[in-house]
């Protein structure tokens, strides 16, 4: 692991997450020691309910932290305000967006409020940013259509633009292939791969797509029963870290592929 | 956020809107020519003496309470529907005409258990405000107190919705214990009426107005950005529960001081945000905003001249004339569009 801390984008220490309601916690997971590099793909991978999300949710200050902390550009996240937050990481949700007559222009320009003025007004340069993410994404042709009218591949793209148009160093996004076909899937993990190349940001992302984020990602997160890991895959190759990420049942990993398999009979 | 030009949409209102101030001032039981209602309106004096109080102390008043409750209302409830994400929600889902109601019905019902405490026989214009805004004040503390308990948003609209259900409750046991004539004259007033406002109690009643859709122009930002659920907003930079607080104190001052002169007024503020939609196609509040200020004084007006039945002696109760007009073409528009937004 690379012991440079000036690269290091994201670090977390002794990190513990979950929910708190009334006086009852629900720790989903804990003991989280991450250094994560900047200008990578990182993928958090592990199964369903292990707590991706709520990790997601709880570097990106949507929730609070448990217990631990966060570090940002070496800076505790505590010590940042939702208005530093939001110059700082955007963010690519799963959650349904409410149903409103919001263009696709509209909808990727409102990832400029941190930057515009008490009455939202434009300036030269916001549009500017709007449309290098229309650009980037590809979706240009499809700027002054409703986003209700969109597929949900298209739909994808424009929360992509949107948190593109945010002009953050990171981007973090939960499941952005959640509803899509493989075609689609691909086209997006293409996208994420070229955006961390072309504008040298941080993208961090939860994924169900365990093959493709294998191939695609600098830095993979393991989520799983009793620990949490990161590293390149073959860092994590090398200490033979993928085996148990499933139950062993129906699927086994294949090292030499860096791909997960249905286990012959 | 840039949105398409909507310089003609809003001249056009802007015309309409005028149009009918001046059909409604011209309309009532009293015909009176158009030039002398043109002179007396500038400063002239028309041919009969009447005419001018007639003019300026009932049709001038009424017409411009219709446009400020109209506006108001509205407003409310594009706030309401954006901040509760519910295309359903009113400028009422927080209690507050309940609550200005609950006031309005103990000083007129509770004057009999009460031991005449609060009996005056004719009631000072001033009692029926007061006691509906000391009401609306008073279940919107609640409300915000229990706003501030709860996270989800939701929460908050049932328990608006609830504390408008205990409101009713007390009013109805209220009523059964109460004579015909009181019950009758707190039934008028529920009926709603833009007329009766003296000039002082106009000149309160914008001054309150005014704080209120000053208050909506600084949150339209806010508010574009809850246009993408609560989450996004916070990432965005919003503080979401200042914003939220705000939102509901605009709304109970507006909606308060409405009640509180005009009686429960329904259906504009629900439909008249709906109405905007469709006609606009946009959901940026820097358009919506306006637009439904103007399309509500227009409804409002529209609505008023309809119960006055031009030219006869009775004027309809105003509550009943919004709904029966104003409900089929909310129907209609959304079976011709078949799409609702919040």
């Amino acid at each position: 692991m690379d012991k440079n801390q000036n690269n290091i984008v994201l670090k977390t220490e002794n990190l513990s997450i979950g929910y708190i309601n009334r006086k009852k916690k629900t720790v989903v997971a804990k003991d989280i020691n991450l250094n994560l590099k900047e200008k990578n793909l990182i993928t958090v991978l592990g199964k369903n309910g292990i707590g991706k999300s709520t990790f997601l949710r709880t570097i990106a200050k949507v929730q609070n932290a448990l217990s631990g902390s966060i570090f940002i550009n070496q800076k505790s996240l505590e010590d940042y305000s939702n208005k530093d937050i939001s110059t700082l990481l955007s963010l690519v949700l799963t959650e349904r967006l409410p149903e409103s007559q919001l263009t696709v222009f509209e909808l990727v320009a409102l990832g400029r409020q941190p930057y515009t003025n008490w009455i939202d007004k434009l300036s030269d340069n916001d549009v500017e940013k709007i449309k290098i993410a229309l650009k980037q994404t590809e979706i240009e042709h499809l700027q002054h259509k409703f986003f209700y009218e969109l597929s949900d591949g298209q739909l994808q793209r424009v929360l992509i633009a949107r948190a593109l148009a945010q002009d953050t160093a990171i981007i973090i996004l939960d499941e952005p292939t959640a509803h899509l076909d493989l075609h689609h899937t691909l086209k997006i993990f293409a996208l994420l791969k070229k955006l961390v190349k072309e504008t040298s940001k941080t993208i961090i992302i939860s994924t169900h797509q365990v093959n493709l984020a294998l191939q695609f990602s600098d830095t993979v997160v393991l989520f799983k029963d009793n620990k949490i890991i990161s590293g390149s895959v073959e860092d994590l190759n090398s200490t033979n870290a993928l085996e148990d990420l499933f139950p062993d049942t129906i699927i086994k990993y294949e090292a030499k592929l860096k791909q997960f398999v249905i286990k012959p009979n | 956020m840039i949105s398409k030009n909507y310089t003609a949409h809003f001249i056009l209102l802007s015309v309409l809107l005028v149009i009918l101030f001046f059909v409604n001032v011209s309309l009532g039981s009293v015909s009176i020519p158009i030039k002398d209602i043109f002179s007396t309106l500038i400063g002239g004096a028309p041919s009969k003496e009447s005419w001018e109080i007639i003019i300026l102390n009932f049709r001038l008043p009424k017409a411009i309470t219709a446009i400020l409750v109209g506006s108001g209302l509205s407003i409310c409830g594009l706030l309401m529907q954006t901040l509760f994400r519910n295309p359903l929600a009113g400028p009422f889902v927080l209690g507050i005409s309940s609550g200005a109601s609950l006031g309005v019905a103990i000083l007129i019902l509770g004057s009999s258990f009460l031991g005449g405490v609060l009996i005056s026989p004719t009631l000072s214009n001033w009692s029926l405000p007061i006691a509906a805004s000391l009401g609306a004040f008073l279940v919107l503390t609640a409300v915000i107190i229990a706003a501030n308990r709860v996270r989800n948003i939701m929460s908050i609209l049932i328990i608006g919705l609830m504390f408008g259900s205990l409101t009713s409750a007390l009013i109805s046991v209220l009523a059964y214990f109460s004579q015909a004539e009181q019950i009758q004259q707190y039934l008028f007033w529920s009926f709603g009426s833009l007329g009766n406002l003296s000039w002082s109690e106009i000149s309160v009643f914008a001054f309150i107005y005014f704080i209120g859709i000053l208050g909506s122009l600084t949150i339209i930002k806010p508010l574009n950005s809850f246009l993408l659920g609560e989450n996004y907003a916070k990432s965005l930079g919003i503080n979401i529960k200042r914003n939220r607080n705000i939102i509901l104190l605009i709304t109970s001052i507006l909606a308060g001081v409405i009640t509180a002169f005009s009686g429960p007024i329904a259906f504009v503020g629900i439909a008249v945000p709906h109405i905007a939609k469709l006609l606009f196609t946009t959901s940026n509040h820097k358009i919506l905003i306006p637009a439904v200020a103007i399309l509500g004084g227009i409804i409002l007006l529209i609505c008023d001249a309809i119960a006055q039945l031009p030219t006869s002696e009775f004027t309809l109760p105003i509550n009943a004339i919004t709904s029966l007009f104003g409900a089929p073409v909310v129907i209609w528009l959304l079976i011709r569009k078949k799409k609702i937004f919040i």
